[in-house]
């Protein structure tokens, strides 16, 4: 529209002189000037709107440099890696908008304003130039595509403008919940998103505004210039084709005026607050994290080796985030979504991963001010988080999945971790369990040499003899136990079921006993660097000493740590994805579900499903038993439910109001199912309890994808050649 | 202030399988672990604290053999200033008067405001404090919960009596209190802080570096001698209750009733 604009203009100048109105008032001669030829209250527009201009980018460049004064004197962060990578997400979530829709409603007004703001780009950058030069024309309008964009422009204003009334109107009268401010989170925040949304509905209605005088005026002369039918421009030009034409000047021109002014004000307006991220969205999303279920370093560029020089450990004070982390602060846009997901809010623990980055955001605002000197220092945990606040965390990543920025909680939540752990403000209960690893390599304190007494049950013995590879027995798969399926009664069972699946399937494996420490993943994620290290070079050692090609583990924490934590190990696999690939391969039949009513709903632990992608994998083995009914919960797959956490966190006495296990069997109950089937020893030990505590015996039961697998398979099919008939209760015999 | 804490190794209870050997004069030693004795580990974290407010240094001290030092490390890793460790062939066998005598040999030696102990070790019988309290004529006050330094040389402590109620003294220093576990809050010494001590020098003061007789100490002066452990025989009177969840609580409250513990 401005191109055209620019050329209409220039074709009025042109043909001025056969025009009819040879005697043109001032009035008229003015209607065809530029906002750069007129004049405001005597003073040259092209000099007014210069000054504009250049004052309204300077602020802005002011105001963006302030912003970046903490970026600066944050942590390193490595990100200009793989750039062909980050260019493809860039593609997918923030130009294509990819999570958007997760939310339908909010997501598909975000993608239309996002669409039209990018679209109304240029028309914007070129209007603002017509301030200064009246020949600048950008597409030029005298081609197809010209006209095309005018087109496109109008709609995408009229869009735009829409959707802010729409959004008002959410915000005002239907008020979604995650919108909510709790009280202790401070004031809420729906005047300011409602003076946001007007300022852009002024700008579009401005930007059309000037559009609609335009053409109207040149229509009153004669002229007829085309306007999408519909627009905004289209209706106030409708709306005005009776008003004078000394009235369309001024309207005009003060329409423009208006919208440079108004454009410049939300431009330095938004730096301080949610909408920033219209800025900032672009350079998060390509910055963001690319490796999943993993755990940012200590210090970036630090190696394991000289940890030990670092001085302090973690995030303590707001300069020890790194850049990015920083600018994750500034990216979000309030909308709740990780809040609305996160397992720890629901349950009523006293964390908000939205006000997690919003008290950053606030503080750094407050700490790095426009004016005047920086203040920092100030601890966070005691200032602006409490304890309690950062210990909730089950690292289920849940608001990460759901984040459109791209925004990271996790790391940060790990690093502030550190940070306490550095100062040794950890909760009681963790201690003695991080004490225990320290001595005894798992949490609960037992003994070394019973690490394999789970294996010496004697009826299980009778059917199932497991290797310890400690030198003396060799084996190409090494199932990792782990060590809540090694000592904890109920677990064990999962680790007796998952050799017999091994076993069944012909595997050559072994385990290795004492030998095997604790993964330590929950000790990383609880914020214990050195720890972890201890116990991940501890078991690297074992691990390449018992000479294994693979790993097998049914442990998803002990999966993930394998996987990413570890470096030099063999390739591991969760027991699901063996099951099945056996069960694709034929290697593995199932005898039909007894139990007619039983309805099954598979639970996805976190560190399986939305750290690693494994969804399929269970469900496929699930829907291979014969006559198993099998519903899904309204959040499964990347979207399920922390059942309250493992490792650690199972030591961890949480403030909060109800168990997550607890609305995690009651969503299963919804979903009309009576078994919860999960793949994880913590979510069993969390469901077990939850159905406890929910008072549903006799109306739930859980069970671990190992042992309803062990239930089921037919031994008679399994191709082991060494296994043949089983007994009534399900166990296999080893002939 | 200067603050000496006296502390201990122990064999870890939460995290060792305690059986006795087959003499039965000593509890099976392969496969333990041990750890800081807990009561004097709060007792290190309140002097931290106290030096903290008050100024000064925290000295941590312990009688054993070179395996004890790793605990020293431990509590210089929270923040204790200085570590030492009080070791010699003749002092094995002490008892606890004979402990009490080492200790109070080393403090004379130094200069200390205040002297902490646990409440008693885990292995041990609560004796050293008083003890040590008496052989340096200083006051001693025990089970201690709650410490404020007050002006003129004097603090104010609570000690936990029965009931969980709490009487409050004032006592001079310098003096030596035993500390009752719960008093704080002791911080979490990771594996990062011990390695960063882990190659500060730790002296080591024997028999003559202190001037302790020998013959009062050890072995040879100790004047209680361990004969026997043995695990008290089952009693009478425990009953496990059998059954459903519900049978079971309904015995429970049939006997409760019964004995008069529910009207």
């Amino acid at each position: 529209m401005l191109s055209s604009l620019a050329t209409s203009i220039a074709i009025v100048y042109s043909t001025s002189d056969v025009l009819p109105f040879q005697e043109m008032s001032s009035i008229m001669l003015e209607a065809l000037q530029s906002p750069a030829q007129t004049t405001y209250w005597l003073i040259s527009g092209r000099v007014l709107f210069l000054v504009i201009n250049l004052l309204g980018l300077a602020c802005f460049s002011y105001i963006v440099t302030k912003r970046l004064t903490p970026l600066v004197r944050g942590e390193h962060d490595f990100r200009f890696d793989r750039p062909w990578i980050r260019l493809e997400r860039l593609l997918q979530f923030w130009l294509g908008q990819w999570k958007h829709p997760r939310y339908r409603t909010a997501g598909i007004i975000h993608i239309l304003i996002f669409s039209g703001f990018i679209l109304l780009a240029t028309r914007a950058f070129s209007l603002l130039i017509l301030g200064i030069s009246e020949n600048f024309a950008l597409p030029d309008s005298a081609s197809g595509i010209g006209l095309a964009y005018q087109i496109v422009a109008d709609y995408a204003a009229t869009i735009v403008f829409i959707c802010m009334v729409i959004a008002a109107v959410r915000r005002i009268v239907f008020k979604p919940a995650r919108y909510e401010v709790p009280a202790q989170y401070g004031k809420g925040h729906k005047t300011d998103a409602i003076f946001l949304l007007a300022l852009i509905a002024f700008l579009m209605f401005s930007e059309s505004f000037f559009e609609a005088t335009r053409v109207a005026m040149l229509a009153q002369q004669g002229h007829t210039e085309f306007l999408a039918a519909f627009s905004l421009s289209w209706v106030l030009k409708n709306a005005l084709s009776s008003a004078s034409l000394p009235a369309l000047w001024n309207l005009h021109r003060g329409a423009y005026l208006l919208d440079v002014l108004t454009f410049y004000f939300l431009l330095c307006y938004r730096p301080f607050g949610i909408q920033f991220h219209v800025e900032t969205s672009l350079f998060n999303v390509y910055f963001a994290k690319l490796d999943r279920g993993t755990v940012k370093p200590v210090r970036w560029g630090v190696s394991d080796e000289h940890l030990d020089q670092v001085k302090s450990f973690g995030v303590k004070k707001f300069e020890d985030f790194t850049w990015k982390h920083m600018l994750d602060f500034y990216s979000c846009a309030d909308c709740g979504r990780c809040s609305d997901n996160c397992p720890a809010n629901a349950a009523g623990r006293p964390l908000s991963p939205r006000f997690l980055t919003i008290k950053a955001r606030d503080y750094s605002f407050q700490h790095y001010p426009m004016f005047g000197s920086p203040s920092n220092g100030t601890p966070l945990v005691g200032g602006i988080y409490s304890e309690d606040e950062i210990w909730s965390c089950t690292t289920c990543g849940a608001c990460e999945e759901e984040c459109p920025l791209m925004i990271e909680y996790i790391d940060k939540i790990v690093d502030l971790r550190r940070g306490l752990v550095d100062d040794g403000n950890v909760p009681k209960s963790i201690q003695k369990a991080l004490k225990a690893l320290e001595s005894r390599g798992n949490p609960y304190g037992k003994m070394e040499k019973k690490k394999a007494d789970w294996t010496r049950d004697k009826e299980f013995q009778a059917t199932c003899d497991v290797k310890i590879l400690n030198g003396d027995n060799a084996a190409d798969t090494l199932y990792f136990v782990d060590s809540i399926t090694s000592y904890d009664d109920r677990i064990q069972a999962i680790g007796r079921a998952t050799a017999r699946i091994l076993d069944a399937t012909g595997k050559n494996f072994g385990i290795l006993g004492a030998a095997e420490k604790d993964s330590g993943h929950e000790v990383r994620r609880f914020g214990e660097e050195m720890l972890f290290m201890a116990l991940r070079d501890h078991n690297v050692e074992a691990i390449k000493a018992s000479g294994v090609q693979r790993i097998v583990t049914a442990d998803p924490h002990a999966y993930n740590a394998l996987k990413h934590d570890y470096k030099d190990v063999p390739p591991v696999e969760h027991i699901s994805q063996v099951i099945a690939r056996e069960v694709k391969s034929g290697n593995i039949k199932f005898n039909p579900v007894e139990n007619a009513d039983e309805v099954y709903a598979y639970h996805d632990p976190c560190y399986l499903g939305r750290h690693n992608q494994v969804y399929d994998d269970p469900r496929d083995v699930l829907d291979a038993i014969p006559g198993l009914k099998r519903v899904e919960m309204s959040r499964c797959r990347d979207r399920s439910f922390c059942c309250g956490g493992g490792g650690l966190m199972l030591f961890y006495e949480p403030k909060e109001e109800q168990r997550m296990g607890v609305k995690r069997v009651q969503m299963a109950a919804e979903a009309g199912a009576n078994v919860i089937v999960t793949a994880c020893p913590f979510c069993m030990v969390n469901m077990e309890d939850a159905i406890k505590v929910a008072g549903m015996e006799g109306k739930m039961t859980a069970i671990d994808l190992t042992e309803l697998v062990d239930k089921q398979i037919s031994r008679e099919s399994a191709k082991t050649g060494r296994t043949e008939q089983f007994a009534e209760s399900g166990k296999c015999l080893t002939v | 202030m200067e603050i000496l804490v006296c502390v201990r190794r122990v064999p870890d209870t939460s995290e060792n399988e305690i059986q006795l050997n087959s003499a039965g004069n000593d509890i099976e030693r392969d496969d333990l672990v041990y750890s800081i004795n807990e009561p004097d580990n709060y007792a290190v974290e309140e002097a931290l604290q106290i030096a903290a407010k008050a100024g000064g240094n925290v000295t941590v001290v312990t009688v054993g053999g070179d395996d004890d030092e790793e605990v020293l490390r431990r509590e210089m890793a929270m923040g204790a200033n200085h570590g030492v460790l009080i070791s010699d062939d003749a002092f094995k066998g002490s008892d606890g008067r004979g402990i009490a005598t080492i200790l109070k040999a080393f403090v004379q030696k130094s200069h200390f405001d205040l002297i902490l102990t646990g409440i008693q070790a885990e292995d041990g019988g609560a004796q050293v404090g008083g003890m040590l309290a008496a052989l340096l004529d200083y006051p001693f006050a025990s089970l201690v919960n709650a410490i404020t330094v007050l002006d003129g040389g004097k603090l104010k402590v609570s000690r936990e009596i029965e009931g969980g109620n709490r009487e409050m003294n004032e006592i001079d220093l310098p003096c030596v209190l035993s500390i009752q576990t719960g008093i704080n809050e002791p911080r979490y010494v990771g594996m990062r802080g011990i390695r960063q001590v882990a190659s500060v020098e730790i002296p080591t003061f024997g028999a003559s570096d202190l001037g302790v007789d020998t013959g009062t100490v050890g072995q040879a002066g100790a004047k209680v001698k361990r004969m026997d452990y043995f695990v008290p025989a089952l009693g009478k009177g425990a009953e496990i209750l059998q059954g459903s969840q519900e049978q079971i609580i309904d015995k429970l409250i049939e006997l409760m009733k019964a004995k008069g513990g529910l009207n």
